[in-house]
């Protein structure tokens, strides 16, 4: 009897990463990772930076050559949709008919742009997720000098905005925050970035979009509302024809308002719970041999004593290497006689483990780097020091029921950065964090 | 085991440098990733392994 495979769903970083581990952890059975895109495993931080600003190619994205994914020994189905999950079974199916019962599966199946109503199907309208995505905005941004409005104005819509204006187009960014990426990173940060987008000359706006104005099927403008209704994200839309009172003209724009979990094609299966993500134990669990990785994952973080999802490049790799342990770990003891599983082992079984990471995530906005550990939303307190406001150098510290649980460093040093790590490695009381953070700051 | 990087891909995370500080450290000024020994002793190999595993920028490449 032969084992029956493991697979991986998601062939991005958390997936890639997942696979990697369950092969370093001594799986040498069948091993299969799915992935809907027909490119081979690409890393997607560089898509609203290196990539779309034109100093990469998509060859540079690869996050393993072709002799490390051939050394995984990977049935590697891509341009494959997983369609269903049986979850009793562990059973999958594919969008070409397939169905594949499985010992265990993980899925990092990430999450997808959201978009607005009126925005399907005119030309000149972007989202910026995937390498297709990234190479047709920078298709469109050929030249210089052209109209682009960025609808949203978190960490992607920023990033966006400071490759464009490098690149020399007309850039206006609207979200219905008045000040940018405020919801991920406090006020005070977020207006030391909006001077900064400013100074590079970014139009900043405060509106909802209202619809879009389009001749002969291609965009020619935004359409705002004069007042921001609350709901969708922030962000509503009438759709194209509808509404509005200021216009923008653009003959782009790029809609960066979020993203919402591909768990669509887990269906509605009971034993799942799928709302915001495939919700998890604290071991990366969602049900008996099935995990979950990455940007889609909801779990309960152990230190933190309450689920959370991330959407950092960080976690991905962090959580994909997690859930591979504790699958294996959970299969080993499973292993009733005749499943195999052992004659497809080599080792000894990893020991299940917590996920407990630290989390971690960065963004480059002009010649700014943001580099924030722990918990920066949903914050009820935060103390940002500005070290020097030209040089866009600052500290902040957040904090939630009288403990820090997350800092930001803005333009610091590295190795001040790595000692802002320990601060908040675990969530401290806020007057001792506050001191930690003065003395891992006070030289330079 | 012998080690190289694509140095300019990194974005200064310093993942690298948590797990296995004896063989990577980082830039002062811009914190991009140095290596120290590019031919590790054995007992460096499973933080090295880890390290290349983790690294949000696919900077690191083990050779076994
Ligand atoms: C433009 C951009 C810039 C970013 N910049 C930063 C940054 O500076 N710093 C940072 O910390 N993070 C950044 N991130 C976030 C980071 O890239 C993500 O957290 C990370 O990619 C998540 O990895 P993942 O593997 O969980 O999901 P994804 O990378 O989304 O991969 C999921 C994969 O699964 C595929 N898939 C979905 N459904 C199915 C299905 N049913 N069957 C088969 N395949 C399927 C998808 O097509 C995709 O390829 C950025 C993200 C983007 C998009
Ligand atoms: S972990 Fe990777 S990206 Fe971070 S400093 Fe090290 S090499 Fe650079």
């Amino acid at each position: 009897m032969t084992a029956r495979p493991l697979a991986v769903v998601g062939a991005s970083a958390a997936g890639l990463a997942a696979a990697e581990a369950l092969r370093r952890l001594g799986w040498r059975g069948p091993l299969t990772l799915i992935g809907d895109e027909p490119h081979l495993p690409y890393d997607r931080p560089p898509l609203s930076k290196q990539l779309l600003h034109g100093t990469w190619e998509p060859e540079r994205l690869l996050l393993r050559g072709k002799d490390q994914l051939d050394a995984l020994a990977l049935d590697l189905r891509l341009g494959t949709r997983a369609t269903g999950l049986d979850a009793a079974t562990r059973t999958l199916t594919l969008d070409n008919g397939e169905t594949l019962a499985c010992a265990g599966v993980i899925i990092a199946t990430g999450v997808a742009a959201r978009t607005l109503p009126g925005a399907e199907g005119l030309t000149g309208v972007h989202t910026l997720r995937t390498l297709d995505d990234a190479l047709a905005l920078r298709a469109r941004l050929t030249g210089t000098g052209h109209r682009l409005v960025i609808v949203g104005n978190g960490v992607l819509g920023c990033e966006a905005a400071a490759v464009a204006r490098e690149l020399g187009h007309d850039v206006t960014l609207v979200g219905v925050e008045p000040i940018p990426m405020a919801a991920a990173v406090g006020t005070e940060i977020g207006e030391l970035l909006a001077e900064e987008h400013r100074a590079h000359g970014v139009t900043l706006h405060t509106a909802a979009v209202a619809g879009f104005d389009a001749s002969g099927g291609a965009v020619t403008g935004v359409r705002l509302a004069n007042e921001g209704p609350p709901g969708n994200g922030g962000v509503a839309a009438g759709g194209a024809g509808t509404g509005g009172s200021t216009r923008l003209p653009a003959d782009t724009v790029l809609l960066a308002i979020g993203s919402t979990p591909a768990v669509g094609w887990l269906g509605d299966d009971p034993v799942l719970d799928t709302s915001d993500g495939l919700r998890c134990d604290a071991y990366c669990g969602a049900a008996p041999g099935i995990y979950a990785a990455g940007d889609v994952a909801r779990w309960e973080h152990p230190v933190h004593g309450r689920p959370v999802r991330f959407e950092h490049r960080m976690n991905a790799s962090e959580q994909g290497m997690a859930a591979a342990r504790n699958m294996l770990a959970e299969l080993a003891a499973a292993d009733a006689a005749g499943s195999a599983f052992a004659d497809a082992f080599e080792g000894a079984p990893p020991e299940r483990r917590p996920f407990a990471p630290v989390p971690y995530f960065w963004s480059d906005q002009y010649a700014v780097k943001l580099q924030a550990y722990g918990l920066t939303t949903g914050a009820d307190r935060v103390e940002t020091t500005v070290l020097d406001r030209a040089g866009c150098r600052a500290v902040a510290l957040y904090g939630r029921d009288g403990h820090a649980v997350g800092v930001l460093a803005a333009g610091l040093p590295p190795r001040q950065v790595r000692g802002l790590r320990a601060v908040i490695a675990a969530p401290v009381p806020w007057e001792e964090a506050r001191e930690r953070v003065r003395a891992a700051t006070a030289a330079g | 085991m012998k080690i190289t990087l694509d140095a300019d891909k990194c974005c200064a995370a310093g993942q690298c440098v948590l797990v296995a500080p004896e063989v990577f450290d980082q830039r002062d000024e811009d914190g991009i990733v140095v290596l120290l020994d590019a031919e590790p002793p054995a007992d460096q190999h499973e933080a090295v392994r880890e390290a290349a595993a983790i690294c949000p920028a696919a900077v690191i490449e083990v050779h076994e």
